[in-house]
């Protein structure tokens, strides 16, 4: 266990039955749960090596249950942890002691759909996923995709302004974000944008997506729904090198085309991959791509055409360009069994740094490097058209001290990531995770602008306290 | 009025820095092409990035540009175009509307969120900004964002850099995402629409899977009809076959013409830079955001109270209005249609007398404006940079 969480506040733990009575006040008892059983289901996240019992949950239905919630929190110095799904692989939700969790699944509702204006509203509650189902009857859908998109809510996408396969086109989640509506710590709803574009003055959408739950609770939001495409398919390429790969990359969008995804696997990744999903990878490549277009079948054939030109030079040893829905699915399937069939073969922990897409071939040949000196190994499976690595670092759980390797291992891999001009997380946040590298991407005045925009919103820190911030740093804010 | 011209950022933060130490506010600028935009201020020295120039990183085939603020937008875009590269959210050039004249710089675009009819899809200058630095009320070197497009590591100030109109921090240096330039560009007009039919027609547009990335409505003077746009870009192949779904789509609306060219393009930048209202020449000039099926309605409310011009862009959900300056340019007109409607309007262009004494932005509810005022002075606590510019007392 590396990751340090401060000593909870014994005067509040004193008071847990007090607490506890006063939000049973405020909500019905079934959304209350205040049991060791029931809240030990709260306790972690989707960074399940790390985990706290929290002081109680709370699980409103409405905004104003929440308000009533976060003014008595308030009121009685009592710690948040705000909570959607609890997908995030950063330990964004993970709650401590001293604080309840208030967790907006209950609140799943579709308030309002406007195709015309092409809009939806809903609760904040609602799956990623559901989204896109309730509008999926008109050919509508939400953009950013996450690869949990079943399970995390669109609370959670904001506050870690969530990301997918698909964003090199459609950009992520503050993108299609237009309005909230937003329960401050002392109770005040605001609303913020709304059915329109670029809301007026300080534009605090933008500041909120990717707060992390630090700045407010989401009950609402207002998102762009986009018309699908007419079709889409993917083709895959195999290549004997990762620099060829890389260039290939490069060369396609020098071209002038931006597919709708573009992602990368290595060697590792597509013999994990394909022993699971048998979806026909090439074995004998070093790198493989699979770039998707859209559009008509007219379109796509054109489009397919020109990013086979493209490719050829680079000598790829596996050109397959998807001749059916049935070929289409299996080159996805693959894809997307990545995590799972990597658990299948051994415990690890999912990296997620960003870096200029230039120095892909050095970064993975220095990745290599990094885990193989702690004994271990990696698969890298990630979007390539924007930079987005998931290196996923393996290691064997029973092996006593092999996971604080993979985290040494993950740090490291971070590090080089800020180093080479990247950042240290594209999609999953900061979290606890990350907390204790921000030094290494930001100076201290960087930060504490950003701790000080903090404060305006909750001078007490009582919001998701101990993400995102390293522990020392809030006392000079 | 002494106007300081700082070479680089170190430069700017020792200025900045004295500045807050003795209470001087301060005007900052780019080459000042939007002075007169926003809520007059009263300063006692300006600070400027028109000494501050040049592209700083130029990856083509990772879509990323890097600039120090006071490069012309001139400059960026042309080298941008010579690697058939554009910024996706064609910004707005204010020059023609306001009568000014010089340079307009980069840092501007980002520090006013400009961007043009492009916004629909691509987004606004915020979406493709994705790095700044700049310097603080307190003097400090901040930087936020980096050079990759996707980054989700601490709060996201860049966002609030964007459109915060120098209240902020002085930038010294924007990164943009950029976009490959489109190989074709294609526009629908149709006929005779009145507002009611035309939002529905660019509704159907936009809610087809046809990627429209232009979507505006020119009424007639007469109001009996209008000109409707819908543009298309892409490659070649592409817009050939959207084209021709576009009109099946929209056959019932009939009266349709294709333009491309020259033509088009200076019609689609007097769409951007709102110069349609430009013969107005002495009347205030609004621009309203609001969704779009709210458009005619709300103009409908707005014609009833005053003698106004209006076009769409966005799809109707930009609507620019000019209106006569007597009284109080219209505003509470406007005002009480955005609260009927929903939306916001902006005043872009009237005289400093009737600037400073209306809001030029939107009213918020106070629990917002509460929180602009922490935001404002977490970056600024003295108070100096651009004081009032946006709100009273921001
Ligand atoms: C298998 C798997 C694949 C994944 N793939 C992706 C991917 O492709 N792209 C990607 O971006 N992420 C991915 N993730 C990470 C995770 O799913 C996302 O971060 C997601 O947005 C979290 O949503 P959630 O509802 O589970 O939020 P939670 O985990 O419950 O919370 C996440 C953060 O949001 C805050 N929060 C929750 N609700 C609110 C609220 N109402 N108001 C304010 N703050 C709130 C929490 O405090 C916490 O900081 C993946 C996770 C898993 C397990
Ligand atoms: C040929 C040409 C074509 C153009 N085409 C386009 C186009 O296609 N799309 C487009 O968007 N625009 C276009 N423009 C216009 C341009 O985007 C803006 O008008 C320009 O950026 C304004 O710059 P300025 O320096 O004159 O602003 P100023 O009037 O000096 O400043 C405007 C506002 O920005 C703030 N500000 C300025 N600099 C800073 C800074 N360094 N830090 C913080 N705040 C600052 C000021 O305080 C003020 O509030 C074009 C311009 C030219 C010359």
């Amino acid at each position: 266990m590396t990751i340090a969480f401060p000593q909870p506040d014994e005067a509040v733990l004193a008071r847990r039955k007090e607490i506890v009575e006063g939000l049973g006040r405020l909500v019905a008892s079934e959304a209350l749960i205040v049991t060791e059983d029931e809240r030990r289901a709260f306790e972690t996240d989707g960074l399940t090596a790390y985990r706290r019992m929290p002081l109680a949950v709370v699980l409103p239905s409405t905004t104003e249950e929440v308000s009533a919630i976060m003014r008595f929190c308030h009121d009685h110095g009592v710690k948040v942890v705000p909570r959607g799904a609890g997908t995030s692989l950063c330990g964004g939700a993970i709650p401590q002691e001293d604080a309840i969790v208030l967790g907006v699944a209950k609140m799943n509702r579709v308030l309002d759909v406007s195709f015309e204006n092409r809009t939806a509203r809903v609760q904040s509650g609602i799956t990623n996923l559901g989204i896109s189902q309730a509008v999926g009857y008109e050919g509508f859908f939400y953009a950013p995709d996450p690869s949990s998109q079943l399970a995390c809510t669109i609370a959670g996408n904001i506050a870690m302004n969530s990301g997918g396969a698909h964003c090199l086109k459609y950009g992520v989640t503050t993108n299609n974000l237009l309005g909230v509506t937003m329960v401050l710590l002392d109770g005040t709803v605001v609303e913020i944008g709304g059915e329109h574009l670029d809301a007026p003055g300080y534009d605090l959408l933008g500041l909120i997506c990717g707060s992390e739950g630090q700045l407010g609770v989401v009950t609402e939001a207002v998102v762009r729904i986009l018309r699908a495409a007419e079709g889409a398919r993917p083709a895959l390429f195999g290549f004997s090198s990762v620099e060829d790969a890389g260039a290939c990359v490069a060369a396609i969008i020098g071209a002038g085309i931006i597919p709708v995804a573009l992602e990368y696997m290595d060697k590792p990744a597509i013999q994990i991959c394909e022993a699971f999903a048998h979806a026909g990878y090439p074995l004998d490549v070093e790198a493989m791509l699979i770039v998707e277009v859209e559009g008509s079948d007219a379109e796509i054939d054109d489009m397919l055409r020109r990013i086979v030109a493209i490719a050829e030079p680079f000598r790829p040893k596996t050109m397959k360009v998807s001749q059916s829905e049935a070929e289409s699915a299996a080159i996805w399937k693959g894809r997307k069994s990545a995590f799972g069939a990597t658990g299948r073969v051994a415990d690890y922990i999912c990296m997620d740094g960003t870096i200029p897409t230039g120095q892909l071939p050095y970064v993975l040949n220095r990745i290599d490097e990094i885990v193989k000196s702690y004994g271990l190994g990696v698969a890298n499976v990630f979007h390539a058209g924007d930079g987005n690595l998931h290196p996923l670092v393996m290691f064997n759980t029973n092996v006593p001290g092999e996971m604080e390797k993979a985290e040494k291992a993950g740090e490291d891999i971070l590090k080089l990531c800020v180093e080479v001009g990247g950042c240290l997380t594209g999609e999953h946040g900061v979290g606890i995770e990350k907390r204790d590298l921000m030094t290494y991407q930001f100076n201290a005045t960087d930060l504490e602008q950003q701790m000080r925009v903090r404060g305006v919103f909750d001078p007490r820190w009582l919001l998701n306290p101990a993400k995102v911030f390293p522990l020392e740093g809030r006392l000079a804010a | 009025m002494t106007t300081h011209t700082p070479r680089d950022e170190q430069d700017a933060s020792i200025i900045i820095r004295e500045a807050a130490d003795k209470g001087m506010l301060l005007n900052v600028s780019g080459n000042g092409t939007k002075a007169a935009m926003g809520r007059p201020n009263q300063t006692d020295a300006s600070i400027s990035s028109s000494a501050m120039s040049g592209i700083t990183l130029y990856e083509p085939s990772e879509l990323v540009i890097s600039a120090r603020s006071g490069t012309p937008v001139l400059e960026v875009m042309r080298v941008l175009a010579a690697k058939g590269q554009e910024l996706p959210f064609e910004p707005m050039d204010y020059r023609a509307l306001l009568g000014t004249k010089g340079e307009p710089t980069i840092g501007a675009v980002a520090a006013m969120n400009l961007s043009g009819p492009r916004r629909i899809m691509a987004g606004a200058a915020r979406d493709s900004l994705i790095g700044v630095r700049f310097v603080n009320g307190r003097g400090d070197v901040v930087k936020s964002g980096g050079r990759v497009m996707k980054n989700v590591t601490g709060l996201d100030l860049v966002k609030l850099m964007a459109g915060s109109w120098g209240t902020l921090g002085f930038l010294t240096e924007v990164t943009f995402k950029v976009l490959p330039k489109q190989e074709r560009m294609a526009t629908l007009a149709i006929r005779g629409l009145d507002d009611k039919q035309a939002i529905q027609a660019l509704s159907m547009a936009l809610g087809s899977p046809f990627d429209v990335n232009g979507a505006a409505h020119v009424p007639d003077r007469d109001r009996r009809g209008g000109t409707t746009l819908i543009r298309l870009e892409g490659f070649r192949v592409s817009v050939d076959y959207r084209m021709n779904e576009m009109k099946r789509l929209l056959k019932r609306f009939r009266f349709m013409d294709l333009l491309e060219g020259v033509g088009a393009e200076a019609l689609w930048q007097s769409v951007r830079d709102a110069t349609l209202l430009t013969d107005h020449g002495n009347r205030a000039v609004w621009r309203v955001s609001t969704a779009p099926t709210k458009g005619p309605e709300l103009v409908a409310q707005v014609a009833q109270g005053l003698d106004a011009q209006w076009f769409y862009d966005w799809g109707g959900g930009l609507i620019w209005i000019s209106t006569p300056i007597d009284g109080d340019a219209g505003a509470s007109v406007l005002r009480e249609a955005t609260r009927t409607f929903g939306g916001h309007a902006t005043l872009v262009r009237a005289p400093a007398e009737i600037r400073s004494t209306l809001d030029v932005f939107e009213p918020q509810p106070e629990a917002l404006m509460t929180l602009s005022r922490g935001i404002k002075a977490s970056f600024d606590p003295a108070g100096i940079l651009n004081p009032g510019r946006m709100y009273a007392g921001i």
